[in-house]
């Protein structure tokens, strides 16, 4: 009975369109485990880039953001500093704007590759063009992090959720959850806290 | 363009305060809501609002009384939000006897004088308008409900025996199919 109404549901937030929805994250998108699926999107250079491109990466971390959501902006300093921080270790941030421009004017191509200049993006910024990548991750909002695991069978999805524990001001985070995902993974270790919630933009379709 | 970077960074500016004032509501949590609002406020005048953490919010999504109550979570920026607003002002007005609303911004501390009390105040909304602040949000959304993932708009509709929980948007239609679920 549940499944059905799960189902039922589901079904309703198809059919009004996810305009005026949130899928429900839980039921959506990728699960810890899952293999995560490379793409080919365009770079704010013009150049495309898929994960494939990395040879010697043990991992990713794919955070969906963009221009325009408040939360977003608060947290382009610290996405920054995770760049700087793993990339030389292996973990590159891939950093993809999922909306979509002709509903959001903020967040089109051109404004990209202003704001990545203005803030000095250390890393790609890429268009998810035609919105076909982030439903398979099951982003729902920006900014939204996958930690990807470079393993045999593909980009293996380690962590889901939020940066850290507070949006508001840097200096009073007591959790970084992304920082300690991506070191246990590395480590080798089991990752503690695996999947986050945190209030932010829906993504604009 | 440029504007876009001034409000980064006077947001950036006055994300910063934040730390202070955060200090200010721990040490004096008991103090008047208003006196947080001051507290809190970027400019000399306080905030019209109430504003709450989740543990002064709570007992909001607790209350006891005879009528049904339509918490709606929502914030300016987030554009389903106010698509869905006038819904629940309708409700709020053809049903003030069985049905209590209560719209929680979400909004940042930077936009409540900004954003949040010029947008209320032009759109005349009528219903109850609370301010919810209180970063460690991974702590307290599962509180809201357990199947929460974040997303807004989201709304929880409850009364003494009956509790849903949305992660959506409404139309008015839906909106009133629900809440006669709990009415009738």
């Amino acid at each position: 009975m549940k499944t059905l109404k799960i189902f039922g549901l589901f079904v309703l937030i198809l059919s009004l369109g996810a305009f005026t929805l949130t899928p429900d994250p839980m039921a959506d998108g990728y699960k810890i485990g899952d293999v995560a699926t490379d793409f080919s999107l365009k770079n704010i250079d013009g150049n495309m880039v898929s994960l494939s491109d990395y040879k010697d990466a043990k991992g990713f971390l794919v955070i969906f953001t963009c221009n325009t959501c408040p939360y977003a902006v608060a947290y382009e300093d610290r996405i920054i500093a995770l760049d700087q921080q793993y990339k030389s270790k292996g973990v590159p941030v891939i950093a993809i704007n999922p909306n979509n421009p002709n509903v959001q004017s903020g967040d089109s191509f051109e404004k990209m590759k202003k704001r990545a200049a203005d803030k000095g993006f250390t890393f790609p910024y890429l268009l998810d063009e035609g919105q076909e990548i982030f439903p398979q991750y099951g982003a729902t909002r920006t900014p939204h992090v996958y930690l990807l695991e470079k393993t045999a069978q593909g980009n293996v999805v380690k962590y889901i959720g939020a940066i850290d524990d507070n949006y508001q001001d840097a200096s009073k985070v007591e959790d970084t959850f992304v920082e300690n995902a991506v070191d246990a993974m590395l480590a080798g270790q089991e990752i503690e806290v695996k999947t986050t919630r945190a209030i932010g933009c829906t993504i604009k379709v | 363009m440029k504007n876009l970077l001034m409000l980064g960074m006077t947001s950036l500016i006055l994300l910063c305060g934040c730390g202070e004032k955060k200090k200010q509501k721990s040490d004096e949590d008991t103090a008047e809501e208003t006196q947080v609002a001051q507290n809190q406020s970027t400019s000399e005048e306080a905030v019209k609002f109430p504003i709450y953490d989740f543990e002064s919010f709570e007992p909001i999504l607790n209350k006891d009384g005879d009528k049904t109550y339509v918490i709606n979570f929502w914030a300016t920026w987030c554009k389903p939000c106010i698509a869905e607003l006038p819904y629940f002002e309708k409700i709020n007005a053809e049903q003030s006897d069985k049905v209590e609303v209560i719209l929680v911004s979400l909004d940042m501390p930077s936009m409540w004088k900004s954003r949040l009390e010029p947008f209320v105040e032009n759109k005349k909304l009528q219903s109850e308008v609370v301010i919810l602040d209180d970063p460690k949000q991974n702590d307290w959304i599962p509180k809201v409900d357990e199947e929460w993932g974040g997303g807004i708009p989201a709304t929880l509709i409850y009364n003494k025996n009956k509790r849903s929980f949305y992660e959506r948007g409404f139309t008015y239609e839906e909106l009133n199919t629900e809440l006669n679920k709990f009415l009738n």
